[in-house]
């Protein structure tokens, strides 16, 4: 086999937030606690820089490099700037709440960044191990983010929970993983399709591989069964570590389900296979979330709960089997984190000093202390339960469709009704913030740059539910020219 | 088609209006607030005028079409068309809003400019519902007028309002969200459109229309409300405040009842046919039984709720039986009950500001200290029991009329109400108005000033021009409810 020099302009972005991260690295050891703005500066340029790569270098064609090992593809370009700008949003968010826990040092933000390059290697891994490489470049620095603050008790749990059901998950992806190997003998993701396709692959062993991946990724998404670790980690975890946690590494999930289902495993039969499993954890993280869900008095752990149930209605999209449904999945996705996003965001921003606005009753009155972040949260929350003319509607209405249409009339059925139930504890936040009086009279001061930030992402999401058309485009689109 | 948009401009002037009213902050600018969403409101009426001037009523289909793609990628646009029934439902909505905001001005003293705004942003949303061709879009708007009002009665509401809002929203969800599954499916029925004119031309098998009648059914019937899932409807009026009882009772029901005219029957026509008795029972269920359960109220707000129930029962009856004399009753029924009921609830919310309290047993002999006021509530009494000359009278007759062609029983029937409503509106008003004077709470009442009168002169001009002049109204309505009968009578078997 002779060498061949490897396109590496199409993984440009991965290499330049790598160099930068290791700049960081060692730029952030010479400088005191005092300048360490700087740090939180140089992180900022290099997630618009990667970004804006992405933008630049990105085409419509699907281009693989390192002997397929990566792909390039219009999905990719899509779900990494999503990632980018996600994760730079998020570290402004907690630039205020990190300072005041002590966790505003070098770690937090080359943590972020590695963790933000272990998803853009994910979604763009055209190989097994390279998929497995990005996912757990993520995780493992998401667990040490939840360490952080290490004289927190409830954090370290948190973190010891995360790592060990993380590595269990990694363990069954893995071994699912060399099931599918073994069937086929390959760990490329297109050769694996095409070698499925062929009929050289062993049935009974690829669908004992399928079992245990579907597991894996059921882990990392925290869909029910498998959903034990996401209350105890968004409730332990610092809040701005939670909005990390609850918001890109979705983005990077759902390349993930798309790589490996799809695209490697998504030929008829197994399509048939798979599907059937993702019924189940689906209408399972719909009951189970939304109902656990109206149980907690906890702000952290009532959307732990709601993310299950939101990943659920992801994977509503992604079982329905077809191109639309695809679209409608990763657009749901996208609508799902900026939703996460401002709403962690939220919390970040009524916290201060010595108090952590993570309880319901915190966020009590709070029309009336500051009506247009009320007015915000509000949006917000009926973005989450997909009333119009928010667009968690839209995401919603997108995915039924593609439900519908693949004929499961009775999932759409049982996913609207779970909505119903859903809609009764993000109705209660508003509740609490609109009917009741506040118990805190402490002003809300953010910094400028997260007030600007937080009105636009509340107001995004009423711009994006009156004109959903265009994200929805270059979703479908996207997804039209990667597969 | 005259003017650019005149249907984008009678729906988004009052929701642009909102959001100005609601950019004046804080309760310092107050007066602001209120006068901005004075002008709002008249400009919302104003620019609803010109449709009824410039409507053809000689004209079938829909009418001031406007059309533009919204989201290409399944086929859906931003497309609207008002017929006669629409056109008379923006003018009592738009109509009402300036009443309301009238009625909230000395009130409303905290958090106004949130309390006028979410009025005007809800009377936008509710013209574009009136205004909707197209599946996606008449849905955005349904549901979407659930935010404003549930913030209404939560803040501005009474004792028990979280639990009111709780269950008028969760209620009324409920229902739209089984429509959603029903537009999603008959959008891949037709071959992924979700034009209502497609809709309406779609051939669909019975079953299948049964179980869309059903999805439909339960938004609608929720939403106007229907014997037996109407017992959101008292909770909701009992806690809000004036202004979302007047806008919930006059216009918001209206909601449902245009459902079914503009879904239900055209797109639904055999399941319709096949379900019409039930919906005529439930129907009858609602006048006869809601109208007994009416007199022994011994809350006015409750009274007038249920009474109300038991008007809309009038209009759902007049809608499924199928003939042009029940459809046109329904119509006129549903606007002139949008006045009347409208007019009750402000007459109410007049005691309730002086006196704190809705219990009929705490007044008595009001007329006494306030004989204006005694007056305009006689007047809306005697229309909401169906005096000839009134409102009330003109679509009770037509829709009792109508049903007598199909069926002397439910006639009968229907026509008890003249009886009950007369019963229970009447001897309401004789236990707070007339005798002597109650107690002292009662001799402390200051009759109704300027403002007051004037709120109840205009819907009191309604109320009897409506009555004395129904031709103004029905002129509008004979080539659209001709239009609908037809599609409705067309099987698609």
């Amino acid at each position: 086999m002779s060498y061949e020099i490897p396109d590496f302009l199409l993984a440009a972005p991965e290499i330049f937030m790598l160099t930068m991260v290791s700049a960081i690295l060692v730029v952030d050891l010479f400088l005191p606690d005092r300048r360490r703005v700087w740090t939180y500066i140089l992180t900022q340029i290099t997630l618009i820089a990667t970004a804006g790569i992405i933008l630049v270098a990105g085409g419509e064609d699907v281009a693989y490099t390192f002997n397929g090992m990566f792909v390039g593809d219009p999905m990719s370009d899509v779900l990494k700037i999503a990632v980018c700008l996600t994760v730079a949003v998020m570290l402004a968010y907690s630039r205020s709440y990190a300072s005041f826990r002590g966790i505003y040092r070098g770690e937090f933000f080359v943590l972020s960044l590695f963790s933000t390059l272990g998803m853009m290697v994910m979604i763009s891994a055209n190989h097994f191990l390279v998929l497995y490489l990005g996912l757990e470049l993520m995780s493992l620095s998401l667990y040490a983010m939840v360490a952080l603050p290490r004289d927190s008790g409830i954090s370290t749990e948190a973190a010891m929970k995360y790592f060990v059901l993380g590595a269990l998950a990694s363990g069954m992806l893995l071994y699912g993983l060399s099931m599918i190997y073994g069937a086929t003998g390959s760990l490329e993701v297109t050769e694996v399709a095409q070698r499925i396709a062929d009929g050289d692959a062993i049935p009974t062993i690829l669908i004992f591989g399928l079992v245990f991946v579907v597991a894996g990724i059921g882990f990392k998404l925290g869909a029910v069964p498998f959903h034990m670790w996401v209350p105890d980690v968004y409730h332990g975890a610092p809040t701005a570590v939670t909005l990390l946690i609850g918001t890109a590494p979705k983005l990077a999930s759902f390349a993930f389900i798309m790589r490996l289902l799809v695209q490697a495993l998504g030929i008829q039969q197994l399509l048939v296979e798979w599907q059937q499993m993702l019924v189940l954890l689906a209408v399972a993280s719909l009951a189970i979330g939304n109902i656990t869900a109206i149980a907690q008095t906890n702000l952290k752990r009532m959307l732990a709960y709601s993310t299950i149930s939101h990943m659920g209605f992801l994977l509503l999209g992604i079982l329905s089997g077809t191109i639309e449904g695809f679209g409608a999945a990763m657009f749901y996705s996208i609508v799902y984190v900026l939703t996460a996003l401002g709403t962690f965001g939220m919390i970040l921003l009524l916290s201060r000093q010595g108090f952590e606005a993570e309880n319901l009753e915190d966020f009590r009155g709070l029309n009336q202390r500051n009506p247009w972040y009320a007015f915000v949260m509000l949006l917000l929350m009926f973005s989450m339960a997909g009333i119009p003319p928010t667009m968690g509607f839209w995401a919603k209405l997108f995915v039924l469709q593609a439900v519908l249409s693949a004929g499961y009339i009775w999932l759409a059925v049982v996913a609207v009704m779970f909505s119903l139930v859903g809609a009764f504890y993000y109705l209660r936040v508003v509740k609490l913030m609109y009917f009741d009086a506040p118990t805190d009279a402490h002003p809300i001061e953010p910094y400028a740059d997260v007030r600007v930030l937080m009105s636009v992402n509340g107001l995004a999401v009423i711009v994006l539910g009156l004109t959903p058309g265009a994200l929805l485009a270059v979703c479908q689109r996207a997804i039209q020219l990667s597969l | 088609m005259t003017g650019p948009a005149l249907l984008s401009t009678v729906i988004w002037l009052p929701i642009l209006a909102g959001i100005a009213v609601l950019f004046t902050g804080s309760d310092r600018n107050a007066n602001l607030a209120r006068w901005l969403a004075l002008a709002g409101a008249l400009a919302g009426f104003l620019v609803a005028l010109p449709l009824y001037a410039n409507f053809d009523a000689a004209a079938h289909g829909m009418q001031f079409v406007e059309m533009t793609p919204w989201i290409e990628a399944y086929n859906i646009n931003y497309h609207l068309g008002i017929d006669g029934i629409s056109l008379l439902l923006i003018l009592m909505n738009t109509f009402t809003t300036v009443l309301v905001v009238l009625a909230g001005w000395r009130v409303i003293d905290s958090r106004v400019g949130q309390y006028m705004a979410a009025f005007l942003v809800l009377s936008g949303m509710m013209n574009g519902v009136f205004c909707a061709m197209d599946a996606a879009l008449f849905y955005v708007f349904f549901e979407a007028t659930l935010i404003p009002m549930f913030i209404v009665i939560g803040v501005w509401g009474g004792p028990n309002r979280v639990y009111a809002a709780l269950k008028f929203f969760l209620y009324t969800l409920l229902g739209s969200l089984l429509t959603l599954v029903a537009f999603i499916y008959l959008y891949t029925a037709s071959g992924a459109s979700f034009a209502l004119l497609d809709y309406y031309r779609l051939q669909i098998p019975l079953s299948a229309q049964i179980l869309l009648f059903i999805a439909f059914f339960a938004a609608f019937a929720v939403k106007v409300p229907m014997f037996p899932v109407h017992t959101w409807l008292p909770d909701a009026h009992v806690e809000a405040p004036t202004g979302g009882s007047v806008v919930l009772a006059a216009v918001m029901l209206k909601l449902g009842a245009y459902g079914f005219i503009r879904l239900s029957l055209p797109i639904l026509p055999d399941a319709s046919h096949v379900l019409a008795p039930v919906v005529i029972g439930l129907s009858l269920a609602a006048v006869v039984y809601i109208g007994l359960v009416a007199l022994v109220q011994t809350d006015m707000k409750k009274l007038i709720a249920y009474s109300s129930i038991s008007h809309m029962g009038f209009v759902t009856l007049g809608v499924f039986l199928f003939n042009t004399l029940g459809m046109q009753g329904a119509v006129i029924q549903m606007v002139s009950h949008g006045f009347v009921s409208g007019a009750l609830f402000l007459c109410v919310g007049v005691l309730y500001d002086r006196m704190h309290s809705r219990l009929i047993s705490d007044y008595g002999g009001v007329v006494n200290k306030m004989p204006v006021f005694a007056a305009f509530f006689m007047l809306f009494a005697m229309a909401n029991s169906g005096l000839p000359g009134t409102s009330g009278f003109v679509g009770e007759f037509l829709v009792v009329m109508g049903a007598m062609q199909l069926n002397f029983w439910y006639a009968a029937a229907a026509g008890t109400t003249l009886l009950f409503g007369a019963a229970y509106t009447l001897w309401m008003y004789k236990r707070v108005v007339f005798g002597a004077v109650a107690n002292s709470h009662v001799e402390a009442l200051s009759d109704i000033g300027a403002r007051e009168s004037l709120v109840l002169a205009l819907a009191a001009v309604a109320v009897l021009g409506m009555g004395l002049y129904p031709q103004a109204f029905a002129s509008v309505l004979h080539i659209s409810v001709g239009d609908v009968l037809a599609l409705a009578m067309k099987s698609k078997l």
